[in-house]
């Protein structure tokens, strides 16, 4: 292991600063703003995105263990020995964060531009949008759990406020209110993890934890892992804590496509990677981790096998997608790097396919049903094309990027050996199986087949400034997994950071072994896709269907056991709780009450008016009185 | 002759005062009352001077006199105000406090 020198520098606070201040601007000046907001906004994030990459191209220049940067920008908190600056750092891992937020984002809000032309909001809009990109920035670039969670709870606010961004319809405000709910539960994770951090090293950074992990308990470690894993499930929608994803979707599409597919849902496994230091040390830890994300990745596909909803599918996915994610952060230092390139080519690939989805909507009136849609292809070219190689990319066709990092997590988990090896391993083909048919599903409905749309849609393709971002998303569909796998680019980039120790591991299958047969599996699920809708595609969903379908449509009954254990006993307990103000401690209160109350009424009778019964009471006093005294006195 | 006679007579002022306050109405003879019971407290006052032979109790008889007399301002010009609103002298007719 070698040291790793850590520069200092001042530009870091720029990532944050910039897009925060256009925020606060756009949000502070209102409707002075209108005209120009959407420019500063985009101006912004062209700006992080610049930024970065000269970040990314002098940390190149330097020497391997000496990529890291460092800025302290203020002292935050200083009691006693506790002291937490808010700092900065970039390194190898935040970089790759950095990137794909500023560079996606960019591209999105470009496409926001036109997407909510017609929307009177669209200042507030991009207003949210920058301060979604503040707040994730800070996130990544935080050195200490405590800096990182301030970025946390931004990036679940910004999601928040976005989600209920048409907050006129009741069902899109409650929507976010659920997302939100199920962030809390996260979040309260990541605090506890913090508590508990402090608790036995006593100090929250990266750096100082790192130091002190291999000597710290094992209890304390397992503690804090499965905390940091709560708070992943919470941000990344991870069983149990996914069912808020799906209803996310209420938000406009650029939101789904920026924060709730490819980088806001993924700062859990950016978490997991992050503490790796921590994980390393907790092996239950991580098995649970491993555990969670392979539930996860299939209960995502099916949910998304199921859905007619566009959009919802394309969440659903997003969820099985980071099940793969934590999957391979769980593995350990042989799976880090493959979460991350999953992550990046992801944030590619599905950032794309939720544009195009969008494109779709917008040429045909805001309608989301994948069955009122068919034969599109011929109305929207550069939309088919696009989306085309962004599903490509994720069911895992060489040589586009899904298939380089898909096939290396597949490879990871059979890696694992043993049973726990197959087991995985498996779950992670059949995944792939069930990826590749429900995505041909969604391409297939969407684009392909008879069209089943009402006459008063007018399909048309989208004005440049939105096929622009989407062409240039689909190159990085093409692209990405080649430039990071090749020549183990991406795994070398982040060892630094990820695998100080440098591991060895057996293989377990070979590299072809694993290919042929993930190749075996997308083309199962591709076939039985075209078997299954090649024909007729019946307009509205059908009802006679199995109980497997019925369950899989209402989300696998998520929703229906979160009601049923959690929510309804909730009330139940808050209507105990409301009994017992009313009747125990308001009763007292008012027992009391009406005591005073009569006796006051009895002695009110006293009160004649008339002067001499006063008189009449003082000597009866005074008599009373004289007589006390004498008795006492004698 | 016994000098605690006094006292008894000082008593028995006192008592008819008090008796009149209770039972009588006009509140000019209540008034009266009162000074009949002050009164009997400024005799017990001065017989207990005499027997103890200081000074003591004669001074507090002067203060009494001196509080009678602001009493008697007050009281008098309350008594007017309230013949002049009701046209009767009479206590039981000033109750109005208890509502």
């Amino acid at each position: 292991m070698e040291s790793t020198i850590t520069l200092t520098s001042n530009n870091l606070v720029y990532f944050v600063a910039l897009p925060l201040i256009s925020s606060a601007l756009l949000l502070l000046l209102g409707r002075r703003a209108d005209r120009w907001g959407h420019i500063l906004a985009t101006a912004v994030a062209g700006a992080t995105f610049i930024l970065g990459l000269i970040e990314l191209l002098a940390m190149v220049g330097r020497d391997e263990y000496s990529r890291a940067i460092h800025q302290k920008v203020f002292t935050w908190i200083s009691v006693g020995s506790f002291q937490v600056d808010a700092a900065l750092l970039l390194d190898q891992l935040s970089i790759c964060f950095v990137l794909l937020i500023t560079g996606v984002g960019t591209l999105i809000h470009i496409y926001s531009i036109a997407y909510m032309a017609e929307d009177p909001d669209r200042r507030r809009f991009f207003a949210y949008l920058n301060l979604f990109i503040a707040a994730m920035l800070l996130l990544v670039l935080g050195d200490s759990f405590l800096n990182l969670y301030v970025g946390w709870e931004g990036v679940g606010l910004a999601s928040y406020l976005l989600i209920g961004f048409w907050n006129k319809k009741a069902e899109y405000a409650t929507a976010a209110k659920k997302a939100f709910v199920a962030n809390r539960v996260g979040d309260l994770g990541l605090s506890i993890a913090i508590m508990i951090a402090f608790a036995v090293f006593g100090t929250v950074t990266f750096k100082g934890i790192e130091e002190q992990a291999e000597s710290a308990s094992q209890a304390a470690m397992v503690a804090i892992g499965l905390m940091l894993l709560l708070a992943a499930a919470g941000k990344s929608a991870q069983f149990p804590l996914q069912s808020w994803l799906g209803d996310a979707m209420a938000g406009p599409t650029p939101v789904s496509a920026l924060i709730h597919a490819a980088t806001m849902v993924t700062a859990g496994v950016y978490l997991i990677v992050r503490s790796n230091f921590i994980f390393d040390n907790a092996p239950t830890a991580q098995f649970v981790v491993v555990l969670v994300g392979a539930i996860t990745l299939i209960f995502g596909a099916i949910i998304g096998m199921a859905k007619d909803d566009i959009k919802k599918a394309l969440a659903a996915s997003t969820m099985s997608q980071i099940g793969y994610m934590v999957l391979a952060a769980g593995l350990g230092p042989i799976g880090y790097a493959f979460a991350i390139m999953h992550l990046l080519t992801h944030g590619f690939f599905k950032a794309g396919m939720f544009l195009g989805a969008g494109s779709v909507m917008h040429g045909m009136n805001d309608e989301v049903n994948m069955r009122r849609y068919g034969g599109l292809a011929r109305y929207m070219p550069i939309t088919t094309v696009t989306f085309g190689l962004g599903y490509l990319a994720i069911i895992g066709v060489p040589p586009f990027a899904g298939f380089y990092s898909k096939d290396k997590i597949i490879e990871a988990a059979f890696n694992l050996g043993g049973s726990k090896g197959i087991i995985f391993g498996s779950l992670t083909l059949l995944g792939a199986v069930i990826t590749a048919f429900y995505m041909t599903r969604v391409f297939m409905m969407t684009f392909l087949g008879k069209k089943r749309w009402s006459d008063d849609a007018h399909p048309h393709e989208s004005p440049f400034l939105m096929w622009g971002p989407m062409v240039l998303l689909a190159i990085g569909s093409i692209a990405s997994g080649f430039l990071l796998y090749s020549g183990k680019r991406l795994e070398y980039w982040l060892k630094p950071v990820v695998d100080k120790h440098g591991h060895s591991h057996e293989e377990f299958l070979s590299h072809s072994t694993v290919t042929t047969l993930a190749l075996s599996a997308v083309v199962i699920g591709v076939a039985i896709a075209i078997a299954k809708y090649r024909g007729e595609i019946p307009s509205t969903a059908p009802e006679k269907v199995s109980v497997f379908t019925k369950v899989a449509r209402r989300d696998l009954l998520q929703d229906d056991f979160n009601e049923a254990v959690l929510m309804r006993p909730g009330q139940g307990l808050t209507k105990v709780l409301v009994a017992t103000d009313e009747k125990v401690i308001d009763g007292g209160v008012r027992v009391v009450a009406g005591a005073a109350l009569g006796s006051a009424r009895g002695l009110r009778s006293i009160q004649s008016g008339y002067v001499r019964n006063y008189a009449l009471l003082i000597l009866l006093g005074v008599a009373v009185l004289i007589a006390a005294i004498w008795v006492i006195t004698a | 002759m016994d000098i605690s006679y006094y006292l008894y007579l000082s008593a028995i002022l006192f008592t008819i005062g008090a008796v009149g306050v209770v039972i009588r109405r006009n509140a000019i003879v209540m008034f009266m009352c009162i000074e009949l019971m002050l009164n009997a407290a400024n005799l017990a006052f001065v017989t207990f001077a005499r027997i103890n032979g200081n000074l003591e109790g004669q001074m507090v008889a002067f203060f009494t006199m001196v509080v009678a007399a602001c009493e008697v301002v007050v009281g008098l010009a309350i008594i007017v105000m309230i013949y002049r609103s009701r046209r009767s002298a009479s206590v039981d007719d000033a109750s109005l406090l208890r509502r």
